[in-house]
């Protein structure tokens, strides 16, 4: 059986990376007395697989990953033993259990939405506003971005499917797609790059708001609807 | 929402912030306002390493049962954040209340190794109180050490307003009882410090003037105060059943040196080996009973989410119902996918067929610690480890299937010979050809990999070897270039893989490690210098630390390559840690007779650790497994 988790990240646990994520969850499965199927094989590791990385440094209210379990009571009572067991700067949001056909966590990611902020280090020029929705107005916006690989000319517009001013910060839906990921500060370090304004470093807060996959007929939906 | 020390720009810049946010699993918090006592417990050395210390687990989990204290942790930031601290002024801190180390009531720190005596300046500066303990105001916190280098704690005596010698279960509640009726009371810190002195196993070495013979050596102590005692005893723990444990260890966030459950089954060491100072100062061993070790086990890996657990003792083969726990865990264990790993157990059949239980087929090596080459040396150092031994159990061990074999030496020992460090490579060769003897050519998937490591020797206080000479750096080096061209000549050099230390630090270490008051200085001049992190190779300078003795007039050799008489008064000798001074010089006239000395198991050899009426001194001893 396969249950998919939704989590939040907040306060210090910021600054926890994303492999230290899984390892947190790892022993707080343990810690709750969850019913974890575990692979085959020499070295035994809980079935377990999160949607999309979360940036060091970065808050969330859509957090995801799917596990496998022999047993299940109920998704009340497995987020109610995990809640029992967690630190504090995560918090598990809901638990759903899968359809056998429904595909992992990390494969179904096709977008995600961020509310972007500017940190009392940056003042952003005092036309950003205008000057950002002529920026998002364009037909194309190429962008050269680096990659392990090597650097690569894309088309920011591509993956940029909303963007619009919210009181004094950005809110944007992105592409989330694995290879095709476009990070949130990464659209804004190449616009104020065109406005011509210097970035200090760590400019940004940003909280990602929810993770979707995209349905049959196209539209975008969360991880768990 | 806790709120940090630390701004968000200054954590993002600096490696692993998870180091500095605290906030784990099981880190406990309290009410600034509900307590009386606030304890910073301190490991001077990086978060990954701190965090893997279970002495800090053990106090942490005792003092925060106490409801009026509330202990928090700090370690040393690494070498990254130290510089934005310096630059921006910022106060250490205390990771769980975030608040500054300056307004607490204690700092205590544990000193596990020499090479952290920098480190521990880097704390009190970054803390802002002064690093000198006769310029520390009311306003500061009572800086108190503890731990094993605290058996001989005068190189470090000016930094330290007292030292807890011995074990920290027992006297810390009447400790923090003092300190309450000193606040009460309006006592000053002199006041404090004074009465603090009285508490058995407290040292306070401002009370103390210590008085030098001509040639440098020590001529006598006084104390300065009337009714302070002369000798100070070490605390120790008489039922390690009956005592502090933490059911509920702090989970790390990031991955640290000891990612585990640790399960100390017991304390001390029935060995005696007469270079190791643990196997003296934690006399007598003292076992946990089994019962409350498996309910400690279950509860800990419940609670902690660990997916290993560790055994943790300095011998744990000795531990006379180790077949039981073992059973015990290994069945637990299993079903819940655990790891059980096991400390350095004595290669037997027993053992073997433990690691054959526990590791199933992913085989990693075995270790053996002979200390040195040949058996005449291993006598002097009453290694009880016989070459049948290890050949048998190296045999044993290729036909379980196993094909890497670590060993482990020491160079530079008393009346070592070259013949002794041939003997190194003489035992590699004979082990590479019982493998070779063992294993017929059809199941071999190759060579057999045996790797030789040596450390070098380095006298410690409260050992039998006390009163010997350590090697010079040269000396060290042509010992280990001896090995290696012995190596170089057997038969089966090319199984054989060697690896040294640096001598640099070892020289560092013994100076420190039998060290007096004089040292205060030098290390201090060391710290202003530039020096810290000096238990990590790629920050230790070693010209730096001995510009700073030329600076001080301090003369190293004069606390390494003299043999001390026998007569000698040594800095730490107003320590009592249950073991005799005549004791020990028994064992070092042993040593030179290359007598060895049985264990406490076969035999009590009056140490002077029965009079703590506990552990091995009133086992019945027939009731132990041989």
């Amino acid at each position: 059986m396969k249950v998919r988790l939704k989590f939040s990240k907040y306060g210090a646990l910021r600054f926890i990376g994303h492999l230290d994520v899984m390892r947190y969850f790892q022993k707080a499965i343990r810690r709750a007395g969850i019913d974890i199927a575990y692979s085959e094989g020499f070295s035994p590791h809980q079935i377990m697989s999160f949607a999309a990385p979360l940036s060091v440094g970065h808050t969330s209210s859509g957090e995801y990953f799917d596990i496998e379990v022999n047993s299940f009571t109920d998704e009340e009572d497995m987020q109610k033993r995990l809640s029992e067991v967690m630190a504090e700067g995560i918090d598990i949001l809901k638990v759903r259990l899968l359809p056998e056909k429904e595909g992992n966590a990390m494969a179904s990611v096709a977008a995600a939405d961020y509310l972007l902020s500017f940190r009392d280090c940056f003042s952003p020029p005092q036309n950003w506003k205008e000057a950002l929705y002529d920026f998002y107005a364009k037909e194309t916006i190429l962008a050269v971005k680096k990659t392990k690989k090597g650097q690569r000319e894309i088309n920011l517009k591509e993956g940029i499917y909303r963007l619009e001013i919210r009181e004094d910060g950005v809110y944007m839906l992105l592409d989330a797609g694995s290879g095709s990921n476009l990070k949130p500060a990464f659209v804004m370090e190449v616009f104020f790059e065109r406005m011509g304004a210097a970035l200090p470093e760590y400019p940004f807060h940003i909280h990602r708001t929810e993770t979707y996959k995209r349905k049959e007929n196209g539209d975008l939906e969360p991880l768990i609807p | 929402m806790r709120k940090l020390a630390l701004s968000d720009e200054i954590l993002m810049q600096v490696e692993k912030p998870a180091r500095y946010i605290g906030g784990e699993v099981n880190s406990v918090m309290k009410d600034r306002e509900s307590v009386q006592i606030r304890f910073a417990m301190c490991f001077p050395d990086v978060y990954e390493i701190g965090m893997s210390h279970l002495g800090i687990q053990i106090i942490y989990d005792m003092m925060n049962r106490f409801r009026d204290v509330w202990c928090e942790r700090v370690y040393s930031p690494w070498v990254d954040l130290d510089a934005v601290m310096r630059k921006e002024n910022i106060p250490l801190f205390a990771l769980e209340s975030q608040d500054p180390v300056k307004d607490f009531d204690f700092l205590g720190i544990t000193i596990q190794y020499e090479m952290c005596y920098t480190n521990i300046l880097q704390v009190l500066e970054l803390s802002g109180i002064p690093l000198l303990s006769k310029d520390r105001t009311d306003d500061d916190p009572i800086v108190i050490g503890g731990g094993p280098c605290t058996y001989n704690p005068e190189p470090i005596s000016d930094f330290f307003d007292m030292f807890y010698i011995g074990e920290a279960e027992t006297r810390y509640r009447t400790l923090f009882d003092l300190y309450l009726e000193g606040k009460e009371k309006g006592w000053n810190r002199k006041e404090f410090l004074q009465r603090a002195a009285g508490i058995p196993g407290i040292y306070v070495p401002s009370l103390y003037e210590v008085i030098y013979k001509e040639d440098g050596t020590i001529g006598g102590r006084k104390s300065l105060v009337p009714g302070i005692p002369e000798i100070i005893e070490k605390e120790l723990v008489t039922d390690l059943t009956n005592t502090y444990y933490p059911k509920k260890p702090v989970v790390p966030f990031i991955k640290v040196a000891q990612d585990r459950v640790v399960l100390e089954i017991q304390r001390g060491c029935i060995r005696g080996c007469r270079f190791c100072q643990a196997g003296q100062l934690y006399r007598p061993v003292r076992e946990r009973d089994l019962e409350c070790l498996k309910q400690y086990a279950m509860d800990m890996l419940k609670n902690t989410g660990h997916e290993e657990i560790s055994l943790s003792s300095l011998s744990s083969s000795d531990y006379s119902l180790l077949p039981e726990l073992l059973d015990f865990l290994i069945e637990n264990c299993g079903k819940q996918k655990i790891n059980i790993s096991l400390p350095s157990l004595r290669i037997d059949a027993f053992s073997l067929d433990v690691m054959n239980k526990v590791q199933d087929v992913k085989k990693s090596s075995l270790t053996f610690a002979p200390e040195a080459g040949s058996q005449r040396l291993r006598n002097i150092i009453n290694k009880g480890l016989t070459e049948e031994v290890i050949l048998e159990g190296a045999k044993m061990a290729f036909e379980g299937g196993w094909t890497r074999v670590k060993l482990y030496f020491m160079l530079g020992l008393p009346l070592e010979t070259e013949e002794d460090i041939r003997g190194i490579a003489d035992l590699c060769n004979k082990i590479a050809a019982v493998f070779y003897e063992t294993v017929p050519k059809e199941k071999r998937t190759g060579r057999v990999q045996i790797v030789a490591s040596t450390s070098f020797f380095i006298p410690k206080p409260f050992t039998p070897f006390q009163w010997a000479a350590q090697c010079t750096k040269e000396e060290f080096l042509e010992k280990a270039y001896l090995t290696r061209c012995s190596i170089g000549s057997v038969l089966n050099q090319k199984s054989i893989k060697y690896n040294w230390h640096e001598a640099d630090v070892s020289v560092l270490e013994g100076i420190m490690a039998r060290g007096d008051r004089k040292l205060n200085q030098v290390i201090l001049r060391a710290y202003e210098k530039g020096c810290i992190y000096d238990a990590w190779s790629e920050y230790y300078k070693n010209d730096v630390w001995f510009d700073a003795f030329e600076e001080c007039g301090v003369d190293p050799a004069f606390y390494t390559v003299r043999k001390r008489p026998e007569d000698e008064i040594f800095p730490w000798d107003f320590i009592d840690c249950g073991v005799r001074k005549e004791f020990l010089l028994q064992e070092w006239h042993k040593a030179a007779k290359e007598e060895i000395t049985p264990n406490c198991q076969e035999r009590c050899n009056g140490c002077g650790a029965a009079r703590y009426k506990t552990g091995i001194c009133v086992t019945d001893k027939s009731y132990r497994k041989q």
